[in-house]
């Protein structure tokens, strides 16, 4: 087993997080472990998506986004990464708003194995139809895995940025508010992936479903206002024992 | 008495529906105006050469020979083919510039550049476009020519590769520019995706970009060629004017479009010169119209894929 210091995934220390002069994340400290789905809830601009772009660096491509603190992504920074393109590859991120790129489904799933050098048409075909079953989409698209990414609809374009995501084979998943635009059913069935997925890999769930945090989450953070207001057992915090009633009454659907 | 309610049903002709008339009218008529004008000037030319076209000229002739002799008594020549060679030659080169070069900028402007750098870039190559090409003509004429002729120790310096340096300086902005509107075009959503995944800012660019960008980018292209094909004081001072078929860049070359600028003055009204001047406006017309169709076509397919 490995040590307690490299058991964190992520280390979060005195995070915070400025757009021009408007603060979106304010001294956030707190850990997320290996193989575990941390749940992140809060209303609106209580800077999940923020916390979620500095984990990867976007920031770097955000004009005016200004990140102080830390981040240690196995116990190492991630501002330390030299090579910022290696950290990104290890990180998928499935953005709320679906992006089919403008290339064919194949292609979009093929697109990151293909940067990591993987040539053959054999193996590049084995992560296609693994990562698009995973992503629960392989039935309804594999007649038709050459028509364009972008002509699919809302919910499978979601489902195709899940399978991008996964053909990274990532050691940690950040998704934000994935299910905005998936019908309930299709949520039910990615939720279920995301239960498995969880044996290989650490899940970061931004989520502004309470329900869903608690159906999948084995911890949760609450997000307000740009500062965490509190981390904990997911189960605890959904049974009333959180340390802040702010948590509570969020969670029971008093505000936000 | 008027009450508001009164008020409401008072469908009197007030000031602004006057204006509304108005105004109308004066935008049709100037709407209207350019499309009569564009006719009528089709109309024109055709008048001019088509008569000649069908009835004198010998096609086969014209496409063939080199022969351009149009006041030789008494039976003139009109060989078309050292023009339509020179024309070719002088925007395949400036073409060959200016592709590669208003693509780079392109990008360098549209992916890297960031802020105050980047509006400076702009504003340049705005600049760079409203350059008078009887300027770059002069530049042909007294910089380039004999920077050629030192250079690579030739006799002459107006070339087809003078012509072509600097017909492809004059269509590189207008070509950056219209490159650069299509790369903003792709989302940046793209981009993101993209970089998220571990992609390099390169290999965003050659895989995502640059393919969402293609239709734009190639009507550029084309816009740049229709350029060069019409551009005639710059290449008439550049290429050197003589009549030839060039095999090599150091060889001068006389346009279509210089021909109709140089001779027409010393025609006759009405004479078998000046007609078959107005056929090679015609040829000229014909070919930038259909560039430019390709174009229209081209862009407006891009923007009717990406949304």
């Amino acid at each position: 087993m490995v040590s307690t210091a490299s058991s964190l995934k992520l280390n979060v220390k005195d995070l915070s997080i400025r757009y021009g002069s408007t603060l979106a994340l304010e001294g956030a400290s707190f850990a997320v472990r290996e193989n575990e789905i941390f749940g992140i809830i809060g209303p609106a601009n209580s800077g999940k998506t923020s916390f979620i772009r500095a984990i990867n660096r976007m920031d770097e491509m955000t004009p005016g986004m200004e990140v102080r603190g830390d981040i240690e992504f196995n116990g190492k920074s991630v501002t330390d990464w030299r090579n910022l393109y290696a950290l990104r590859s290890r990180i998928g991120v499935v953005f709320p708003l679906p992006v089919g790129l403008p290339m064919s489904i194949y292609e979009n799933v093929a697109f990151a194995a293909k940067l990591r050098g993987v040539k053959g048409k054999a193996d590049l075909d084995e992560v296609v139809e693994r990562c698009l079953t995973r992503a629960a989409l392989w039935d309804e698209v594999k007649d038709r895995l050459d028509s364009l990414g972008s002509l699919l609809s809302g919910g499978q374009q979601q489902r195709l940025t899940i399978a991008r995501a996964l053909s990274q084979d990532p050691e940690l998943l950040l998704l934000d508010e994935f299910s905005i635009a998936v019908d309930p059913v299709t949520t039910m069935r990615i939720e279920e992936v995301l239960k498995e997925l969880k044996q290989e890999m650490t899940i970061v769930l931004v989520t502004n479903l309470t329900q869903q945090a608690q159906r999948l989450a084995d911890r949760t953070a609450f997000f307000l206002e740009g500062k965490v207001i509190e981390v904990g057992d997911t189960a605890d915090l959904f049974k009333g024992k959180t340390k802040d009633p702010r948590t509570t009454h969020y969670i029971e659907g008093r505000f936000g | 008495m008027s009450s508001p309610q009164s008020d409401r049903l008072d469908d009197r002709i007030d000031a602004a529906w006057i204006w509304d008339r108005i105004a109308r009218a004066v935008i049709f008529v100037g709407g209207i105006s350019a499309i009569i004008f564009v006719v009528a000037i089709f109309a024109f030319v055709a008048k001019e050469g088509l008569t000649f076209i069908f009835q004198k000229l010998d096609l086969g002739f014209f496409f063939t020979s080199m022969e351009w002799r149009p006041a030789q008594e008494p039976e003139p020549e009109f060989g078309g083919l050292a023009l339509i060679a020179g024309t070719a030659s002088v925007t395949g080169l400036a073409m060959l510039i200016a592709v590669p070069f208003s693509l780079g900028v392109a990008i360098y402007i549209g992916e890297f550049a960031t802020g105050k750098v980047r509006e400076t870039l702009k504003i340049l190559v705005e600049l760079l476009a409203a350059i008078p090409s009887v300027v770059w003509g002069f530049i042909g004429l007294t910089i380039l020519n004999p920077l050629i002729i030192d250079l690579f120790n030739v006799p002459v310096g107006l070339t087809v590769l003078n012509a072509g340096i600097i017909l492809g300086l004059m269509a590189a902005p207008i070509m950056t520019t219209i490159a650069e509107d299509a790369l903003k075009a792709v989302p940046d959503s793209y981009r993101e995706a993209a970089e998220a995944m571990g992609a390099t800012r390169w290999q965003v660019i050659r895989q995502v970009v640059l393919p969402s960008a293609s239709k734009g980018l190639v009507a550029a292209i084309l816009l740049g060629v229709g350029r060069g094909f019409g551009e005639t004081m710059a290449v008439l001072m550049a290429s050197g004017h003589a009549i030839n078929i060039p095999t090599s860049p150091f060889d001068s070359a006389r346009a279509l479009t210089a021909t109709i600028a140089a001779e027409l003055g010393d025609t006759a009204r009405g004479s078998d010169h000046y007609k078959a001047l107005f056929s090679l406006g015609i040829l000229l017309f014909l070919v930038t119209f259909v560039i430019n169709l390709l174009a229209d076509v081209l862009v407006r397919k891009g923007a009717s894929d990406r949304s």
